[in-house]
């Protein structure tokens, strides 16, 4: 291999780290935008503050807030910037998405809304069939985004 | 219980001073304000005009309307049906706040005001500007740590204390915070996206940072506003108030983090084409 075609190599490795994880911040702030105009508009499950948070509830709440719209949109440009660098395949972009989204899901289910308390999915029911379901999904969304990027590997490797 | 003791007090104050206040002289000074900021249009426009005519370059039309529309948002919250509305309910407040102190800055700042004045005046004076934006309190007053925490740390002063209160009863103090959140706004808006030269600009990293912080800070503000409502304010308006807060400024951050993310895609992709060059020799 000459000098060359190494760093065309690399470079392509690194396009295809960065489209990962630009479709990671992607998956998660799309998550995070679902439950704000699903759950917290639409259905009005949610409370916009129920006021039983504490305050580290709500201050975490804030910068989670803070870090979901910068991730939409730096998860645009780094993936516009992966794609300038060479080719990112769908599968690990589709894998980085679902991953992200996921992840997202989980954080939200288990630290916003058992630990630090900042709302609860929904009011005045049964919680715990409600939690159940929103932690089960985000596994769901994490388990199939795995998958996508096992998948993505194999086709690479052959 | 402090504050229940502060507050009756405050506000007996107050009121004291606003009987004694003339309605007359305080809209006087609302329209006496609008002076700056017309000169301010007419001397832009002008000199927008002028780079036109001979400039070298022209000077794109968009920017005169970003810096009109700043100006004209700026006056609307000064004088007129919104200014009213503001001194009565603290949602309208707070959506006059939103305009004088994220949206107009944004505006004003997209127009690159230093960079038409660095073109357009004579090397005397130009070169004088450029050693005042190189000084070491403009440095200090534009790097984004300084300028947000300015910006946000007022808000917080105003919201979170019985300054609130103060803005709507005492003349006059509704007006200063105006003018004060489009400076302070001016100033954060200025550190964190380039439109105009800065000698002293700090490097993307803080620059994200110190945005994520400004953004978290104003939706926790804005939950605290919704759930303590600042005193004399009933829970329903301040409710309103809060939620005007909280996707009010989502939605002029979301346009700012654009804004800041373009820069720094150009950046690197002009760096990247630098690093190709050396890299790969011959064309490609």
């Amino acid at each position: 291999m000459n000098e060359t075609s190494t760093l065309r190599v690399t470079r392509r490795t690194i396009a295809r780290r960065r489209g990962f994880w630009a479709t990671f911040l992607m998956g998660a702030a799309v998550m995070a935008a679902v439950d704000e105009i699903v759950f917290h508009q639409l259905l009005r499950w949610h409370h916009f503050y129920d006021r039983s948070t504490t305050d580290v509830g709500l201050v975490s709440d804030g910068v989670l807030h803070a870090v979901e719209l910068v991730a939409l949109v730096a998860g645009f440009f780094l993936l516009a910037d992966a794609l300038r660098r060479g080719a990112v395949d769908a599968l690990t972009m589709w894998s980085g998405f679902f991953v992200g989204a996921g992840t997202f899901q989980i954080w939200d289910g288990l630290v916003d809304h058992k630990l630090l308390r900042v709302h609860q999915v929904r009011y005045d029911v049964v919680l715990l069939p409600y939690d159940v379901a929103w932690v089960a999904a985000g596994v769901v969304l994490l388990v199939l985004g795995l998958l996508l990027g096992r998948r993505a590997d194999g086709e690479r490797s052959t | 219980m402090t504050d229940a003791t502060v507050v009756p007090v405050m506000s007996g104050v107050l009121s004291v001073t606003r009987e004694h206040d003339h309605g007359g002289a305080v809209i006087g000074v609302a329209w006496l304000l609008l002076l700056p900021l017309a000169l301010a249009a007419v001397a832009y426009l002008g000199a927008a005009a002028a780079e036109r005519s001979h400039g070298r370059r022209a000077w794109p039309w968009y920017r005169d309307v970003a810096w009109s529309a700043g100006l004209a948002i700026v006056a609307a919250t000064l004088v007129g049906p919104l200014a009213d509305a503001a001194h009565e309910d603290l949602a309208a407040h707070m959506v006059a706040h939103l305009l004088a102190g994220m949206l107009a800055p944004l505006l004003l700042v997209a127009a690159a005001p230093v960079t038409l004045a660095l073109r357009s005046l004579d090397v005397g004076p130009a070169r004088r500007l450029s050693r005042l934006l190189a000084s070491a309190p403009l440095r200090v007053l534009t790097h984004p740590v300084v300028a947000a925490t300015i910006a946000v740390g007022s808000l917080w002063l105003l919201y979170a204390t019985p300054l609130a209160a103060a803005m709507r009863d005492v003349p006059l103090v509704h007006e200063l915070v105006i003018v004060h959140v489009v400076i302070a706004g001016y100033l954060f808006t200025a550190s964190i996206v380039s439109v105009d030269p800065a000698p002293h600009r700090a490097g993307y990293p803080l620059r994200l940072g110190v945005l994520v912080l400004a953004i978290a800070a104003h939706s926790v503000l804005a939950k605290h506003v919704f759930a303590v409502a600042p005193t004399g304010t009933a829970i329903v308006e301040a409710e309103r108030a809060g939620l005007v807060m909280y996707y009010g400024g989502d939605a002029v951050e979301l346009v700012l983090l654009i804004a800041f993310f373009a820069e720094w895609y150009r950046s690197a992709g002009r760096r990247l084409r630098v690093g190709e060059r050396r890299a790969l020799p011959g064309p490609g």
